[in-house]
């Protein structure tokens, strides 16, 4: 049964965007309303169709109004944002992913047209330590949790949608956590942090890093907004990439910083607004995460069609990152070799 | 153009790949009007030992190198050694190898980490091994170890016991503290060499995929244990290595490692200097710290390792893993194994350097 009125929150984003305009091509749909602070892109606007954009704070309890207004159906919350620079600074971050979910469900909970409930949150969640586990599942929760960060907005907004579900169990909620995006056309940190010609990484420490393509992030997205699948679902692609191998993929050189410098060098990135890291990334650069998706496969019914080194491939791809340093000098060295060594015979 | 430049990536490296796979693929010869080629004897013989590893090792590379080759018509051994050397090192430059979810690197493992551990196997330490049949070709089976040496040399050497000698030539998937995977460029090349975090999740998810794992359950009491307590087991942990053995249905094979108590024999432990550096002790032994950084050399005692008979779960059933009883019952026994076969082959063994 596909849902009457759909409200997708942050459709200024990639992610946001690209949904709300697969949603209008879908005609089983009524109606589709796109929410965000700033209005979208002009072309991604031209994508959208027949998408309505509705310009509001979701912190401002205005948003109440636009929900019970339209009777929306179907909410899917895909403005929770990792990035402070985009909204201003780590403290307008916050307030906009925590409050602004706190403002959202409370709508949510008093409009009796809501029936299905999408969170995008992140593998974030499950932190990153040397004592994690090499797979985190659904049910497990993390070692160490970072004082502050994405993460940590992420594991309290899925603590008020917890309470959300209690307080209206006729709702269906659906909790995403995404793997980092990766793609030709999506903007996240780490897709910033790969296209430097120099990436600094940690001394001594080579993340397991596991990504999903954008293609299959919209695609699970938009079967979470229209088909009945509760539940808490890690979405992530098949394989692993190490940290220094994705940058060897990318042609890019690594600088391995050590593990004292990696907080003043993050800094100077993000005081020159090269790449905003925040530190519970830098930590993710020291080890890594990769989950289970075995209910993603089973239950959620979905397989990622690209694997993690395909997805990067792509991104490498769309993004046409030339190698810094060619290897062409491999192969000079190569033939200089065996020259000498048939010299020498 | 992005495009053109993957895709003659791809292509060039495409061949090395090939080449990787079949062992017995051979570069194609320059000048094949020649016809006969003569194939050098030693290469051969290497060829015939390593007949199930993919590529011979980059250390195999380096040492063929500088010797030279036949004067013949064909490739010599030199320079196939150089061109698979080369393969690697694009590989390892252009990123095209693949790791697990564990971060497994079979790549790195194969062509560098075993090969730089060998002669310290071969020559130092003259590993013997006894009872390698126990150990399974195929299918996941858990090895359990006894710990000592200060440094976890014995967990190496056990891993390139399995994957030199046995004739699967398996990968040992070690479980290891969470300590060695904070530290710097260890707990990397840790995870590259195929360990993961002791943990059940891991232990079962590596073991219902087939893996052989090992397991040392002293950890760091038995590592850390001082010289005179030598070849004395100690408690072995809560039993977890044998509730996930309960859960998979997979074989315990108790492993006894004789040789590795001698090598940093641990006379005393400045627990200040262990607090300092966060360590679970700062050893003191005869080279240590008296001779700086002579004394990370480990004395070259010869050492034994024996798999013993294996002992059987798949009769249990797995909701028997929550059984208190049956799990302690099954830890001791495989205690009592290794215990015992460590007291038998020290009775057998007359000097600890010499055997």
């Amino acid at each position: 049964m596909a849902p009457s009125v759909v409200l997708v929150t942050g459709v200024s984003g990639f992610l946001g965007g690209h949904l709300a305009a697969r949603l209008a091509a879908d005609p089983s749909i009524d109606r589709v309303l796109g929410v965000d602070t700033v209005p979208p892109p002009r072309d991604l606007l031209r994508r959208m169709g027949r998408a309505e954009f509705v310009r509001a704070d979701i912190r401002n309890p205005l948003i109440s109004k636009v929900i019970s207004g339209t009777s929306v159906s179907t909410v899917v919350h895909a403005s929770v944002s990792a990035g402070p620079a985009r909204v201003g600074g780590r403290t307008a971050m916050k307030e906009m992913n925590v409050i602004g979910t706190m403002q959202l469900l409370a709508a949510c909970q008093k409009a009796t047209s809501v029936t299905r409930v999408v969170l995008k949150s992140t593998t974030a969640v499950y932190g990153s330590s040397s004592r994690d586990p090499a797979l985190f599942d659904e049910a497990m929760t993390p070692k160490e949790m970072s004082s502050g960060g994405y993460g940590k907005d992420a594991a309290e907004i899925e603590g008020y949608l917890r309470g959300f579900a209690r307080r209206r169990p006729d709702v269906d909620v659906t909790v995403l956590r995404f793997a980092n995006f990766i793609g030709p056309r999506i903007e996240t940190v780490l897709t910033r942090y790969f296209a430097l010609p120099v990436i600094p990484t940690v001394l001594g420490y080579d993340a397991r890093v596991q990504l999903v393509h954008e293609e299959d992030a919209l695609v699970v997205l938009q079967r979470a907004a229209t088909e009945k699948l509760p539940g808490v679902f890690n979405v992530a692609a098949d394989g692993v990439l190490l940290l220094s191998q994705a940058i060897r993929r990318a042609g890019r050189v690594p600088l391995p910083v050590p593990q004292p410098a990696v907080g003043p060098v993050g800094k100077l990135f993000r005081s020159a607004r090269i790449v905003d890291f925040s530190p519970e990334q830098m930590r993710f650069l020291n080890f890594g995460r990769v989950v289970d998706t075995r209910r993603l496969r089973e239950e959620f019914g979905f397989t990622p069609r690209w694997t993690t080194t395909q997805a990067f491939d792509d991104y490498v791809r769309g993004r046409a990152l030339r190698p810094v340093v060619g290897d062409g000098w491999v192969d000079a060295v190569e033939r200089g070799a065996l020259a000498a060594v048939k010299a020498l015979g | 153009m992005a495009d053109d430049r993957s895709r003659t990536r791809r292509a060039r490296s495409a061949p090395a790949d090939d080449a990787a796979e079949r062992p017995d693929a051979r570069p194609p010869v320059p000048d094949a009007g020649s016809g006969a080629r003569v194939i050098p004897l030693r290469t051969q013989a290497r060829r015939a030992r390593n007949a199930t590893e993919p590529s011979a090792t980059v250390e195999e590379a380096m040492a063929a190198h500088p010797s030279g080759g036949e004067p013949d018509e064909g490739p010599s051994a030199a320079e196939e050694a150089v061109e698979r050397l080369f393969a690697f090192l694009r590989r390892r430059l252009d990123g095209e190898y693949t790791v697990d979810e564990f971060g497994f690197d079979p790549d790195l493992t194969d062509n560098v980490l075993i090969p730089a551990l060998r002669p310290l196997y071969r020559s130092w330490f003259r590993v013997e091994t006894i009872g390698m049949h126990n150990v399974p070709d195929v299918g996941g089976a858990l090895v359990v170890a006894n710990h000592s040496g200060t440094l976890p040399l014995d967990s190496l050497m056990t891993a390139v016991a399995l994957h030199d000698d046995h004739p699967a030539r398996r990968h040992m998937r070690m479980l290891g503290a969470d300590l060695v995977f904070r530290l710097p460029v260890v707990g990397a090349l840790t995870r590259k060499q195929g360990a993961t975090l002791a943990c059940s999740p891991d232990a079962e998810r590596l073991l219902s995929s087939g893996e052989l794992v090992g397991v040392w359950p002293e950890g760091f009491k038995g590592i850390g244990k001082p010289f005179r307590d030598r070849y004395k087991l100690q408690r072995f942990g809560r039993g977890g290595f044998v509730s996930a053995a309960l859960r998979t249905g997979v074989p315990i094979i108790p492993c006894s490692i004789v040789g590795a108590e001698e090598i940093y024999p641990k006379i005393g432990d400045i627990k200040p200097l262990a607090r300092l550096f966060g360590a679970p002790y700062f050893p003191v032994t005869p080279t240590f710290p008296l001779l700086g950084p002579l004394g990370a050399v480990p004395l070259p005692s010869k050492w034994y390792i024996e798999f013993g008979e294996p002992i059987r779960t798949d009769a249990y059933d797995p909701a028997d893993a929550d059984d208190p009883m049956l799990v302690f019952n099954l830890t001791d026994q495989v205690r009592e194994t290794i215990q015992h076969t460590l007291y038998r082959l020290l009775s057998q063994r007359r000097n600890a350097f010499l055997g």
